[in-house]
């Protein structure tokens, strides 16, 4: 098993993070785990990405070229990334901020309407939880719980007054893309 | 029969390589002076330039640190750092501390950092043989400067006590000579005031001592102490610049 | 220790402090910042001394005056800073002192880029400054191997007292993966109070770090001590990891974390069918030449895999002696191979296409 995973969408929406937070998630279920980010100035205000890798055997390529699955936070990161996924590979997009759908037939497609979601549970800075959401629950490469375990590894035991939220973010968004199976089957 | 003199354990029998009529000895005499005087000898160390004074650490009977061109004072950064409760020294000419080395004696002196300098200044390149220094005077020739150094070609020589002075962090600075016994005894004065700041932890001191280069400059060594007081003193005075607060 | 999940700049800044280093002299640059960062932020808890430096060079020597002091000490940069820092690595190796020095490359000649590169192999291997002296550089390939080397480096600095490189790339650096603190191997150390500007205590003779050394016969003595040092190093220190290379028709030579992404291109050429063999030198000096003797005799050719334009690839040559033709892969500029490219390159190397 080796699953490869892009994640991306504009400076701000949390992308590093969630990718942080399933990489750490991997690491407490005993996977093995590389986490890379694009870095330099496109990190200040322009499009951020992160290659996440999981895999049951020693990491290869932290690079991920070809990804297994990607999660997609805005429009121009569709444009990048859609042709990028591999055949049979997972799309999830965040379709609050993504206003087409995808051009692939060869690909498993999810949308969520996440700062929507996000703006419900009264806060949009989530938005990033729901997409996280959305991809555990099809995937189910790793739990949830493992996902909470390491929010304060990743953000500082500071932050764990936020658990609770982001726990409902990531929720939502599983809820919502059950439904979109659900809707399909 | 009472000893009214002998030279001081601060430095070594080593005999210095110096040209006759040259006051690196002298300098090197009253830095040793200082050391044993003040009881930090034994805990001393002193971080030799790329220069004249090359060869300090054969010269000085303390712990020596020989360091790249210019770069002294932040060799002795490094040492201190680790070492804080030693005694550090830079012992640096005009090539090595005003001109391939400011960034670091100015960084040095900005930071505040509690070592002492010695700098000797003598207008000119004596190691390489005579080149044209950041402080050779206008007009005086050099072998890179043949027709004399020329104002509108490389500008007037720089006065680093002056400079240095602006800095916060630079707590003693002073400028003085060993043309004669009475400038001696003065700049004596001024190197043990200077190493009483780092022993009192006050920050950074910086003594510059006007000296001769006899060989380089083309005359004999009193001709020198001569051309030095009529040429150099003018356009660097003598005096102290700065002292730390409180302190006379 | 559990494991914990770490980027690889912070994860060298937690293992130097492992290992005991306390002193870190440093300028900013990309893509190694959050290693200064880190030490700014963690040294003063243990009691250490994280100072930025003016400069580059400002920094190499502080580092100079503190190793000299006794201290482990280290710094870190990246490509076009490690340039400015030569003198000091000269300096530091010629009056043989201890210190690591990271270099998170990146894209050059110049300014170059940010992004990942390893275009520095020739200034690491064959010494960047002036003098024949030699520098042990030691190239991780993941994160857990590169806090595993900067403990072991520190080490491997004190028992010959010389400078210790650990050559990385921005994306070693920038990457996360889990790392575990793990003791290195025990060495036997030898005392440090028998050399270092300490002051003398009214003791001893004065101590004198130097390396000018202006008889011809003391300073070709002190460099044919030096070169018996190199020996012992060569003899006691080469690390390399090889894969296969008895069966391959054709093996990869790669370092770093470009001998990643050829594991990757090699894991997908096996399930294809092909046998193709890795090496993976560790210490990049000393090279380790011997392990070419064991590859397969019927081998089709070595394909050696680099981002830049053929650094490493002397090393392969010198290493092969002509016994199987050598090719190149690479990419440059901040571009990184990918798997497929290195797979088409060995299905022509295979093929006798190339």
């Amino acid at each position: 098993m080796e699953e490869r995973i892009t994640i991306a969408g504009f400076g701000g929406q949390g992308v590093m993070a969630i990718g942080q937070l399933l990489t750490y998630a991997g690491m407490l279920e005993n996977k093995n785990v590389s986490w890379l980010p694009s870095y330099g100035p496109e990190m200040r205000g322009g499009t951020a990405n992160c290659s996440v890798v999981i895999s049951s055997e020693a990491v290869g390529s932290p690079v991920v070229v070809n990804a297994t699955s990607a999660i997609i936070m805005n429009k121009p990161s569709m444009d990048k990334f859609e042709p990028t996924i591999v055949e049979g590979g997972k799309l999830f997009v965040n379709s609050s901020l993504v206003d087409r759908k995808s051009n692939r037939d060869d690909i498993e497609v999810y949308y969520i309407p996440a700062n929507e979601i996000a703006n419900e549970l009264g806060n949009m800075k989530v938005a990033n939880m729901v997409m996280l959401g959305a991809y555990i629950e099809v995937t189910k490469m790793v739990s949830i719980e493992s996902i909470l375990e390491g929010f304060t590894k990743v953000f500082g035991e500071d932050k764990a007054h936020l658990i609770p939220l982001n726990k409902e973010a990531l929720e939502k968004g599983a809820e919502s893309v059950r439904n979109q199976i659900a809707a399909t089957v | 029969m009472a000893i009214v003199f002998e030279k001081t354990k601060g430095l070594t029998d080593v005999q210095t390589h110096y040209c006759p009529g040259c006051t690196h000895g002298i300098i090197h005499r009253l830095v040793a002076e200082a050391l044993e005087e003040l009881g930090v000898l034994d805990k001393a160390i002193g971080v030799a330039p790329v220069g004249c004074s090359v060869l300090a650490y054969k010269y000085f009977n303390c712990d020596m640190h020989e360091a790249a061109h210019g770069r002294a004072p932040a060799v002795a950064t490094g040492i201190k750092r680790v070492l804080p409760d030693n005694f550090v020294f830079t012992y640096q000419g005009d090539g090595d501390l005003a001109s391939i080395g400011t960034a670091e004696i100015v960084h040095a002196a900005h930071r505040g950092e509690k070592i002492s300098t010695i700098f000797v200044n003598n207008a000119i390149y004596g190691m390489t043989g005579g080149q044209m220094a950041p402080t050779t005077l206008v007009g005086q020739k050099a072998t890179t400067a043949p027709f004399g150094r020329d104002e509108a070609h490389c500008g007037k020589p720089i006065r680093m006590s002056e400079l240095l002075a602006t800095i916060d962090g630079a707590k003693f600075v002073e400028r003085v000579t060993v043309i004669s016994p009475a400038h001696v005894r003065k700049a004596k004065k001024a190197i043990k005031e200077c190493f009483k700041v780092q022993i009192e932890g006050k920050g950074f001191g910086i003594v510059e001592v006007l000296s001769t280069c006899p060989t380089n400059w083309g005359m004999t060594p009193t001709e020198a102490l001569k051309w030095l007081e009529e040429n150099m003193i003018p356009y660097y005075p003598l005096g102290n610049f700065k002292r730390p607060e409180g302190v006379e | 220790m559990a494991k914990v999940l770490m980027k690889g700049n912070e994860a060298v800044g937690a293992a130097a402090i492992e290992a005991g280093c306390r002193y870190f002299f440093g300028y900013p640059i990309t893509p190694q910042s959050e290693l200064p960062e880190y030490m700014a932020r963690e040294l003063p808890k243990v009691g250490g001394v994280f100072l930025q430096a003016e400069s580059e060079i400002a920094a190499i020597n502080m580092v100079y005056g503190a190793a000299g002091a006794g201290a482990r000490v280290m710094t870190s940069s990246s490509s076009p800073g490690i340039s400015l820092k030569q003198e000091g690595i000269s300096y530091i190796a010629g009056a043989e002192l201890p210190c690591l020095i990271v270099n998170m490359m990146r894209g050059g000649p110049g300014l170059g880029s940010i992004q990942p590169s390893q275009t520095d192999y020739f200034q690491a291997t064959r010494g960047g400054g002036n003098g024949d002296y030699r520098v042990v550089v030691l190239a991780p390939s993941n994160v857990q191997e590169l806090v595993d080397l900067i403990i072991e480096g520190f080490d491997i600095a004190d028992q010959y007292r010389n400078p210790v490189m650990i050559l990385g790339d921005g994306m070693i650096g920038q990457m996360m993966e889990p790392v575990e603190f793990k003791k290195p191997k025990q060495r036997e150390l030898p005392p440090k109070d028998d050399w270092i500007t300490n002051g003398t205590k009214g003791k001893r003779k004065p101590h004198i770090i130097n390396s000018l050394y202006l008889a011809p016969e003391e300073l070709e003595a002190h460099n044919i001590k030096l070169q018996e040092k190199y020996r012992k190093i060569r003899e006691n220190e080469v690390k390399v990891e090889s894969y296969n290379i008895e069966d391959a028709d054709v093996v990869i030579a790669a370092y770093g974390t470009t001998a990643r992404i050829v594991k990757t291109a090699i894991s997908q050429l096996e399930r294809e069918g092909y046998k193709v063999g890795l090496i993976r030198p560790i210490t990049l000096w000393p090279y380790p030449y011997d392990e070419f003797k064991k590859i397969n005799p019927q081998c089709k050719g070595i394909l050696t895999v680099e981002m830049n334009t053929g650094q490493m690839l002397d090393d392969v040559k010198i290493a092969v002696e002509g016994r199987f033709p050598v090719y190149f892969h690479g990419r440059t500029g901040g571009m990184v191979p990918t798997p497929n490219e290195i797979i088409e390159k060995v299905k022509r190397i295979h093929g006798g296409e190339m």
